[in-house]
């Protein structure tokens, strides 16, 4: 797989080839010393990281708060560290195979005898203490195998990861999501057609409610992908429009008895009517203070849904939001009202909760991807490219004459309208909102799912929803470290792609070099 | 009169932990331009690890009140710095040079997991500690019989803040660590070719905010006895806000942010509404940006292409 070109990067850097002519000098030549110290150095700051939240834990007790031990997992997280920066410094030095096999023994190991029933009688035996043994050891013992055995493959597989292999790497990563993004013409549809197959393939509750979960996000995503994809200007606080758009059609269904389908407009519209009004102030403001502000507008409108409480209960919510209709002509309920039709008399079948269910994933499928279609149609519009000339460079747009202040504000408020839409489905879904949904974490999610995606691009932000709202649900067994995965895959999927999982950032519209500017997006794909 | 010199001892104290903070989002802000959203996680683990340190303490039999807040201190300082290095190595040094948003969500990440990280090794539920200092001074009595106390633990922050403060500002104005701090602010690059250590210094930095926090997290635990894992994101947050009030990016304007911001939150809830404090805080933090967006003693911030 190497290439010419990393082979004589290889013969020229400091250290040797490690392919099979010069491997036995370059075997011996470790430094041993300097190896121990740098694992040394690793397990010291393990150590110092684990002694204290790992290694005490203070227990809520009757009467006050009590002390307790776990110095057998630091201890275990310690060597754990220690012997995991050993192989990571022996595969850079060139010898992945001990550690491929290593790393593999230590994963089998810990998933067949977990690593307490090795270090807990010892460690009883040299304190006479006695000691709960933590899960969370045994997965990162397995992880942390599976994780350096994995590295170790690749690297033998590649012979040696060189720096300039690593940026072949990257680059090919990006090709490839580049050739995604072209793919998604063809895909695209595929994936279409299999979210309307998909309540038919799964015929099963569970998996409808977590596909309706991962949409929602996924159009959340897509409008808030119009302020920070677009027109590069990131804000912390969309959580706001999905809350105005939820309260606004609960509380119209409540008060007045609107329904749904009269509600689901209004609150689009009284959500654009917030961003507009929010939006004003804040269009003054560049980088990181818009960023700031918007978060600012975020907690002051769920601080003011908190505390007001005549008209949105307060920390009690809203609750009895009424569930929407077949478009008016039939209720998803067993009996309904006297001059309403059930749904399934109307059609004629058996009575089952799963319809409503199935009619609600449509619903929001529907809704997101009309925001999808809004979204690559506004693309091409005059506004479109204005949006990504903003993004590209803020100075240099405002000198070309657009208007910064107005494409900021129709941003904000085309944007702010999709979270309305989208809130008012999540009010009509769950039936019973509080401001407990409306939370910072939520924008902070949606935002990690747009920048995660590839900011800008609408096929990325699907992958990066159902790696990040999907993945978790699944492993549900795991439920109290969802929040913690969810958090390490940020970090993870941040350092190892800054830019996105698929980032991709051709203009729209572009000059080829030398011909007419092409038409679509189609023909991008055979520049050269 | 007596109440609203009530309320000033409360907003000062509370306005000495929100500046503590603020240093380290305005130090870190300076040097590399991004939020740090996990530093006010980074107060929270260091709440715990204070109130870790006060019950060790206690079994250890130092009961000598000094001495044990001494020692509290500089364990929690030493143990924070530590989180506050880790966190710059793994999540923000690799995307050093990246583009603006992946430093950012990488720190929404970090902030999420220290949260969980806490969450799940210490349990969701509060740990009230019992008053570590008792008792104070009473300045003042109203005829009604309200008096004006200054407690030996808002006396006590007070002055801990202001010794820290002028030895802080030292340490960036004279102090060759603080030069190359500076240095690197300004240009990293011109400063790495003059042979300062950029990645170095910026581990300093985070630890140097880190320690802040950490004495803040003591001193909070002090005054309310009272911490949780979800603790750090409403302090954090208003720390920022105070960081970007007094003009982020500049040390003193961190200081007279914070210091603005306790007094509003302890005016606002002594005459106003508890529950509006926190509006008020954002609502002039929307009202600055808007009318002087570079903060109280901020440079302006030169638009370049």
């Amino acid at each position: 797989m190497t290439t010419s070109l990393d082979k004589a990067a290889d013969a020229g850097g400091p250290a040797p080839a490690a392919d099979d002519g010069g491997s036995a000098a370059a075997r011996r030549a470790i430094d041993w010393r300097a190896l121990l110290i740098e694992a040394g150095i690793t397990a010291g700051i393990v150590f110092m990281l684990s002694i204290t939240l790992v290694g005490i834990h203070i227990a809520n007790v009757t009467g006050g708060l009590a002390i307790l031990t776990r110095f057998a997992d630091v201890v275990a997280a310690v060597v754990l560290a220690f012997v995991g920066r050993v192989g990571i410094v022996l595969i850079r030095e060139g010898q992945p195979i001990p550690v491929l096999i290593g790393g593999v023994a230590a994963a089998i190991l810990g998933l067949f005898v977990p690593p307490m029933s090795l270090i807990g009688p010892i460690f009883s035996a040299l304190t006479g203490g006695e000691w709960t043994p933590s899960v969370m050891l045994q997965v990162v013992q397995v992880a942390g195998g599976v994780v350096i055995a994995l590295r170790a493959a690749w690297v033998t597989w590649r012979t040696r990861g060189t720096l300039a292999e690593q940026d072949q790497r990257t680059g090919g990563v990006d090709r490839f999501g580049a050739q995604v993004q072209r793919a998604t013409r063809f895909i695209g549809p595929i994936a279409v057609v299999f979210a309307f197959s998909l309540p038919f393939l799964f015929y099963d509750r569970a998996t409808i409610d977590l596909a309706t979960l991962v949409v929602t996000y996924i159009m959340l995503a897509w409008g808030l992908n119009i302020i920070v994809g677009l027109a590069g200007l990131l804000d912390l606080g969309y959580v706001a429009f999905y809350a105005v758009g939820a309260y606004s059609y609960a509380l119209l269904a409540t008060e007045f008895g609107l329904s749904f389908w009269i509600c689901l407009p209004l609150a689009g519209v009284f959500a654009a009517t917030a961003g507009l009004i929010l939006g004003f102030p804040v269009l003054r403001l560049r980088g990181d203070y818009f960023a700031i502000v918007t978060l600012g507008f975020g907690e002051i409108i769920r601080i003011i849904l908190l505390n007001w409480t005549q008209l949105t209960g307060g920390p009690d919510g809203i609750s009895g939001i009424a569930r929407p209709s077949f478009f008016g002509i039939a209720d998803f309920t067993r009996r309904p009202a006297e001059d309403q039709l059930a749904f399934h008399d109307w059609l004629g079948i058996e009575f089952d909760g799963i319809h409503r269910i199935i009619f609600l994933y449509y619903l929001i499928l529907v809704l997101a991807l009309f925001v999808n279609f809004v979204s690559i149609r506004i693309r091409r519009l005059p506004i479109g490219r204005a949006w990504e000339a903003l993004r590209e460079d803020d100075v240099a747009c405002q000198s070309l004459g657009i208007n910064r202040r107005n494409i900021k504000l129709v941003a904000f408020t085309i944007s702010a309208s999709f979270g309305g839409l989208a809130g008012s489905f999540f009010a009509t879904r769950q039936g019973f909102i509080s401001p407990e949904s409306f939370q910072f974490i939520e924008s902070a999610i949606i935002l990690a799912i747009v920048v995660l995606g590839g900011m800008g691009s609408q096929a990325g932000i699907v992958l990066a929803a159902i790696l990040m709202i999907g993945m978790p649900e699944v492993f549900r067994e795991l439920e109290q470290y969802r929040m913690l995965a969810f958090g390490a895959l940020m970090v993870t999927i941040m350092v190892w792609r800054p830019r996105g999982l698929l980032s991709h950032r051709d203009p729209t519209i572009s000059l080829a070099a030398g011909s007419k500017p092409p038409p679509d997006a189609a023909k991008r794909g055979a520049r050269p | 009169m007596e109440y609203f010199l009530q309320q000033l001892i409360n907003g000062l104290t509370l306005g000495s932990i929100f500046g503590l903070i603020a240093i380290g989002y305005t130090m870190v802000y300076g040097i590399i331009g991004m939020i740090n959203f996990a530093h006010g996680d980074i107060f929270m683990v260091s709440g715990f690890i204070a109130l870790m340190s006060f019950m060790i303490l206690g079994i250890a039999g130092v009961t000598w009140v000094p001495l044990a807040l001494a020692l509290v201190l500089v364990i929690a300082m030493i143990f924070t710095s530590v989180y506050g290095w880790t966190v710059e190595r793994v999540a923000y040094r690799p995307l050093r040079g990246s583009f603006r948003l992946a430093p950012l969500i990488s720190a929404l990440g970090m902030s999420i997991f220290l949260q969980n990280y806490v969450q799940l090794l210490q349990g969701a539920r509060s740990k009230a500690m019992p008053p570590m200092i008792e008792g104070g001074f009473t300045l003042m009595e109203r005829a009604d019989g309200f008096t004006v106390d200054l407690s030996y633990v808002r006396l006590m922050i007070i002055v801990a803040t202001l010794v820290l403060m002028i030895a802080f500002t030292t340490l960036i104005a004279k102090t060759s660590l603080g030069r190359q701090q500076r240095a690197c602010e300004q240009d990293k690059k011109m400063a790495a070719l003059l042979g300062v250590n950029v990645d170095r210094t910026i581990s300093l930095t985070f630890v140097m905010g880190a320690g802040l926090a950490a004495v803040a997290g003591c001193m909070y635990l002090l005054l309310y006895g009272v911490i949780d894992f979800y603790e750090g994101f409403v302090v954090g947050i208003k720390a920022f806000t105070a960081a970007v009030l007094g003009g982020i990016g500049s040390l003193p304007g961190a200081m007279l942010g914070g210091l603005m911001l306790g007094l509003i939150e302890a005016f606002w809830s002594g005459y106003g509404s508890v529950e509006g404090k926190d509006v008020a805080a954002f609502g002039i933090l929307v009202l600055v940006l808007i009318f002087r967006p570079s903060g109280l003693l901020g440079r302006p911030e030169i638009e370049k292409v």
